[in-house]
C-alpha cells in the first residue's frame, strides 16, 4: 500500500502499525507525536494502529525554545 | 467548539480607555463588553524572552488589566535579535524588569505584576492561582511540563507555543475542555535529542508569528469569541510558509488529565524527568570534569593534550577556544570520531556549556579512553573566565 510519510510516498506492507512507521522515522519514542490524516494518534495506540492505504502519516518532534 | 468567556465584564470603562481601545470597541464581536471583559482579566507571561517579548507587548496594547511577568533572567546581547520587549539599554537588567518598563510605556491604564523569580515546583502554584490564564513562553522542557501540570492541577486553561530555527508549534490546553501537553508529548524527548534555541537558534522573527498566535488565542478565550485552539496543534513552517491545524484529542490514557490519573500532584523533580543530562553522561562526567581554568593551565605548562570540540562547524565559526579540533557530537555518537583520538593523548573534549561534552565523553570513556575529561561550562565559560575578548553567541 502507499503511505505518505512526512510528505514522501512509500510502499509499506499491509497491516504496518503507527509504532512501525515511526521508528522508520525517528529512534525516539517519546517527544515524539504522530498524526495521521491531520489527527493525533495517541501514544498509547501506537502499537495497536495500522496505517492504511493512502493514510498522511506525519510525525511531529517536540521542540522547547520560547 | 466555542467557549463562554473566561473572566466577567469589569464595571466600566473610563473615557480615557474608551479613546484608547476604540479600534476594538468598534469590532462587534469584541465591543464594549468584550472589552471590559480584558480590563478585568488576569494574565500571566511564563518567561519575558522570545515568545513572551511580542506576547507581553500585543497584550499590553490589547488593554488586558493585569499583566504577570515571570523570568528570572537578565538581559543578554544574544537575545536583542529577537527578544524586541528588550533594548540596548536593557542590557544587564533583569529581563522582569526590563519587559515591565517597555509595557508600562506600551500602556500606562494597565496593571504589571512582576516576577523576578526562577519559577519552581514550590512556587508555580501559588503564583499561577492569582491568573485567569497563563501563556507559556519557556525555553525548555523541564518548565513547560511543570507549567502544564500547575495548569492542570489548577484547573486553568493556558496558551502554548514553541519554537525553533524557521518551527513553531502553538495550542491551547485546557483539560477541562480537551487535551493537556501530555495528551500530545506524554513524555520528553531523550536527552540531548531536541537543540534548544541557543543549541540550534532561531529565526528572530519566528517569535512573533508565534507569539502573535498566542495571544489571539488569549484575548478570544477572555472574551469568548470565536473558535479557540483547544484540540488543535497549530504548525507553522517559516520556509514553507505554511499554517496548518492537526486534531489532538484528550488521550483518556493521559497520566495527568485521562480517566485513571497517575500524576495527582506536581513531580518531585522536573528536571530529572526531563533528563537535562542523561545518566550516562552525568555518570561519564562525574569525577571526569575540569574546569576552564584547569585547561588553561593544562596548555599553559604544555601538557600535551587532544583539545577536542563537539559543537557543530557553524558554531566553531563563531568562537572556539585555542588548539581545539571540531568533531561534532554526533561523529561520537555514531562511532565514527573515535578513530581521530590519538592512543598516546590525554582526550579533554568541550562543547558550548558542557551538556553535549559530557555526552560524548560517555562514548569516549566506554571505548576505552579511561583518563578521558571534559570541560564543564564549555566555551562560554573560556569566554567568560579566561577570554573575555572574544565572542559569546
Amino acid at each position: 500500500m502507499r503511505v505518505t510519510v512526512n510528505g514522501q510516498s512509500r510502499e509499506l506492507p499491509e497491516g504496518t502499525t503507527v509504532a512501525a512507521v515511526v521508528a522508520t522515522v525517528t529512534e525516539a519514542t517519546t517527544g515524539v507525536a504522530v498524526a495521521i490524516n491531520d489527527e493525533v494518534v495517541s501514544r498509547g495506540s501506537w502499537a495497536g494502529t495500522a496505517v492504511r492505504d493512502q493514510d498522511r502519516v506525519e510525525v511531529l518532534t517536540a521542540v522547547q525554545g520560547g | 467548539m466555542s467557549l463562554p468567556p473566561l473572566v466577567e465584564p469589569a464595571a466600566e470603562l473610563t473615557r480615557e480607555e474608551v479613546n484608547r481601545y476604540s479600534r476594538h470597541l468598534i469590532i462587534p464581536d469584541v465591543g464594549m463588553a468584550g472589552q471590559k471583559r480584558l480590563k478585568n482579566a488576569k494574565v500571566l507571561c511564563v518567561g519575558a524572552g522570545g515568545l513572551g517579548s511580542p506576547a507581553l507587548m500585543y497584550l499590553a496594547a490589547a488593554g488586558v488589566g493585569t499583566l504577570g511577568i515571570i523570568d528570572f533572567d537578565v538581559v543578554d546581547e544574544s537575545n536583542l535579535q529577537r527578544q524586541v520587549i528588550h533594548r540596548q539599554s536593557s542590557l544587564g537588567m533583569p529581563k522582569a524588569e526590563s519587559a515591565a518598563a517597555t509595557v508600562r510605556e506600551i500602556n500606562p491604564l494597565i496593571d504589571v505584576v512582576v516576577h523576578n523569580v526562577a519559577l519552581d515546583r514550590d512556587n508555580v502554584l501559588e503564583i499561577f492561582s492569582g491568573y485567569d490564564l497563563i501563556l507559556d513562553g519557556t525555553d525548555n522542557f523541564a518548565t513547560r511540563y511543570m507549567v502544564n501540570d500547575a495548569a492542570v492541577l489548577l484547573g486553568k486553561p493556558y496558551v502554548w507555543g514553541s519554537i525553533y530555527r524557521f518551527d513553531g508549534q502553538a495550542s491551547v490546553f485546557w483539560a477541562e475542555h480537551g487535551p493537556c501537553y501530555r495528551c500530545l508529548y506524554p513524555e520528553p524527548p531523550p536527552p540531548g535529542m531536541v537543540p534548544s534555541c541557543a543549541e540550534g537558534g532561531v529565526l528572530g522573527v519566528l517569535c512573533a508569528s508565534i507569539g502573535s498566535i498566542q495571544v489571539n488565542e488569549a484575548i478570544k478565550l477572555l472574551a469568548g469569541i470565536g473558535e479557540p485552539l483547544v484540540g488543535r496543534l497549530m504548525i507553522y513552517d517559516a520556509l514553507e510558509m505554511s499554517y496548518r491545524t492537526v486534531k489532538v484529542r484528550k488521550d483518556p490514557e493521559c497520566a495527568l488529565c485521562g480517566k485513571n490519573p497517575t500524576i495527582t500532584e506536581l513531580m518531585p523533580d522536573y528536571e530529572a524527568f526531563c533528563g537535562t543530562v542523561s545518566e550516562e553522561a552525568s555518570e561519564a562526567a562525574k569525577d571526569s570534569t575540569i574546569s576552564v581554568h584547569e585547561l588553561k593551565a593544562m596548555q599553559d605548562r604544555g601538557e600535551d593534550v587532544f583539545l577536542v570540540d563537539v559543537r557543530e562547524p557553524n558554531e566553531y565559526e563563531i568562537v572556539s577556544i585555542p588548539g581545539a579540533t571540531l568533531i561534532p557530537k554526533g561523529e561520537f555518537l555514531n562511532g565514527s570520531a573515535l578513530e581521530r583520538l590519538p592512543q598516546d593523548k590525554k582526550i579533554v573534549l568541550h562543547c558550548k556549556s558542557g551538556v553535549r561534552s559530557a555526552e560524548a565523553l560517555a562514548v569516549v570513556k566506554n571505548a576505552g579512553f579511561t583518563d578521558a575529561v571534559h570541560v564543564g561550562g564549555g566555551v562560554l565559560a573560556w569566554v567568560n573566565q579566561i577570554d573575555p575578548s572574544l565572542p559569546s553567541y
